[in-house]
């Protein structure tokens, strides 16, 4: 069985979700959901361990070997983001239960379940693939159970903005498959491996340029870049809970980590560094990225929508990380886009218990509530400190190596800026925790603290920040290991 | 149009024609042009036109909404499901060698590995066609 981990780690959810839709019993769904997704954690870690003890895994679908057919191909840096992606997924699927259930209707619960599942196997999908067309499709797979997703808000503006983040994705998608689709002209292959081995034949000419246009503003769409980031407030800030929690801490990851892969390992570094000056391009727009958009959490009332800008100045910190062109640099993307998704998805979670048990994540509805939920609150606290970058926290991690990334390439007031973007996420986070410590409870005498269906899986993300923040020795090893991995290209 | 005898005899004569031509579309998609996705819109054309002449309630009789809708998930499991009965067998995910019934010729099992997930497919495109078509033709309130 081991053999077809790699199939499986996509089959298991994208299976489970049509039987989601079968048995129309919320809590049956729910009960395949979260066996999916634990499922699918379970062969990304042993998918990891495999190939970091034992080198690349290759496996051809359909019996047909690559080139021709479909290979999906397991390297260091795809399996450090699947077990990204499925350590979310794992702990959101059993938060959804109670969540889900007090925030969406009935009836639609298990069309909720099998849109999660859907969405996770697509992702997984984009991840483990090593053909660029099946990318695509995997990326429509995740992107339209994503939009669904987001529509199921309470809030009547989930709608337009699962319809704003429908068109602005849509543009995306069709600006990357526009470029395969240019790639494909020039090589005649679809195998990333292959495509590695032809495109430095073609470099020169305009096509291979123009695709590669193409696919940087389609991926920047995706991983919501400023000034391409428009969408992910609102769609953040309207959906579900438990989706918000999903969204932010594993579908702009993936985004990031198709770059890495199109840009380093399918077009090498060699030619997006020296040739298409990737570095110099990303640069700007990831500090504008950073301080802007820390600037603009601050000014925030709706604490989902603070925590949705700070998103956007987090992945400026993982684009600087890339534009460094270094090993350190990549490194401190990698172990970001790690760090990040445990430190939002914690804090997002944190938000969907507030949003439990009163009903709203307004920062003034927040007063006095550290007195009556002090677990979550505890979370949101630690979460924060981790999203600020205190040591003994994964957030200290990231910036730490960003910081040295900066440094190794002299780059002094590039580090300034990281630690001044550091005290405005000290700021934003600063303003709810003030709210909800340092003022009288004025709300409803009942409110207690959430359920520990949905405290668990929150706390389980507080103390994964805590442990990873104490022992970075494996993550970071992990992360400079597939750095390498992405800075020598495939094959050498 | 319900009124009309010349339309109603006509959808009547040609539906299970368009049925058929469908089934001929999917069956015939391996060795020419087609396949389960055409079929799929084929089929779910066939009804959209009866529902047209005789009205959407009459049809939902037949295909209520909830048997497409789970038609619409069906054929991602048949789909699916060919891949993981290929890994049963033995081989890899959706290698259809595997379904041959005479193991000394392999390759047949391509013909029925392909007619079984385009299967899936139609069945899918189907499902999803015909749960659009009762979107909007049951959508209440304001007439043109």
């Amino acid at each position: 069985m081991a053999e077809h981990y790699p199939a499986l780690q996509v089959v298991v959810p994208l299976l489970a979700a049509p039987l989601c839709l079968f048995v129309r019993n919320g809590r049956a769904a729910w009960g395949l959901a979260v066996l999916a997704s634990w499922s699918a954690l379970g062969i990304s870690l042993v998918l990891l361990s495999q190939v970091t003890s034992s080198g690349v895994i290759s496996y051809a679908l359909g019996g047909w070997a690559p080139p021709i057919g479909i290979e999906y191909r397991v390297d260091v840096v795809n399996a450090w983001v699947l077990v990204i992606v499925s350590t979310i997924g794992a702990l959101v699927a059993p938060y959804a239960l109670t969540s889900v259930e007090r925030e969406i209707g009935a009836r639609r619960i298990p069309l909720f379940y099998t849109a999660y599942l859907l969405c996770l196997s697509g992702l997984l999908g984009i991840t483990i693939t090593g053909d660029v067309f099946n990318v695509f499709v995997f990326l429509e797979i995740s992107s339209l159970s994503a939009y669904a997703l987001i529509a199921l808000g309470q809030d009547r503006r989930a709608l337009t903005s699962a319809f704003r983040y429908l068109v602005a994705g849509s543009v995306g998608a069709t600006f990357i498959v526009i470029g395969i689709g240019l790639l494909y002209s020039m090589t005649g292959s679809l195998n990333m491996a292959d495509l590695a081995q032809l495109l430095p034949g073609v470099w020169e000419s305009r096509t291979v340029k123009v695709a590669y246009g193409f696919l940087a503003v389609g991926f920047c769409l995706k991983l919501a870049l400023f000034p391409l980031h428009l969408w992910l407030p609102n769609a953040y800030t309207y959906a579900p809970s438990p989706v918000t929690a999903f969204m932010a801490s594993t579908a702009t990851k993936v985004a990031v980590y198709m770059l890495l892969r199109f840009f380093l390992t399918v077009f090498g570094a060699a030619f997006s560094f020296d040739v298409m000056a990737l570095d110099r391009v990303l640069l700007p727009l990831a500090l504008v990225a950073v301080v802007s958009m820390s600037l603009v959490a601050i000014f925030q009332v709706n604490v989902k929508r603070l925590l949705a800008y700070s998103s956007v100045a987090q992945i400026g910190y993982m684009i600087l990380g890339l534009s460094f062109a270094t090993v350190t640099g990549l490194t401190a993307t990698l172990l970001h886009l790690f760090n990040h998704a445990l430190m939002k998805g914690a804090l997002f979670m944190a938000m969907g218990c507030v949003m439990y048990r009163i009903g709203s994540v307004h920062i003034d509805a927040m007063a006095g509530l550290g007195r009556r939920m002090p677990a979550t609150m505890a979370a949101f606290v630690a979460g924060g400190l981790s999203l600020v970058g205190v040591p003994l926290t994964v957030g200290f991690v990231s910036k730490w190596y960003l910081i040295l990334g900066a440094l190794e390439r002299g780059w002094w007031p590039v580090a300034v800026l990281v630690l001044l973007a550091s005290l405005m996420a000290l700021v934003y986070i600063w303003r709810v925790v003030e709210v909800a410590y340092f003022r009288e409870f004025t709300g409803d005498e009942r409110t207690r603290e959430a359920p520990w269906t949905l405290l668990w899986p929150t706390w389980a993300l507080v103390v994964l920040n805590l442990y990873f923040g104490i022992d970075a020795g494996r993550t970071a090893g992990i992360a400079r290991q597939a750095a390498e991995v992405l800075m020598t290209g495939i094959g050498q | 149009m319900r009124e009309e005898i010349i339309v109603r005899v006509g959808a009547k004569v040609l539906a299970p024609f368009i049925i058929m031509f469908a089934l001929y579309v999917h069956f015939h998609g391996d060795y020419s042009p087609g396949g389960g996705f055409q079929a799929g819109v084929i089929l779910a054309a066939a009804f959209a036109l009866l529902a047209l002449v005789y009205g959407l309630e009459e049809v939902q009789r037949v295909l209520p909404p909830w048997f497409v809708r789970g038609c619409a998930a069906l054929g991602v499991v048949i789909f699916a499901g060919v891949g993981v009965v290929t890994m049963l067998l033995g081989h890899n995910y959706l290698a259809y060698n595997a379904l041959a019934p005479d193991p000394t010729h392999p390759e047949h099992g391509q013909h029925y590995g392909i007619l079984l997930v385009e299967l899936g497919v139609l069945v899918t495109v189907f499902g999803v066609m015909a749960t659009v078509f009762y979107l909007f033709a049951g959508r209440k309130g304001q007439a043109p």
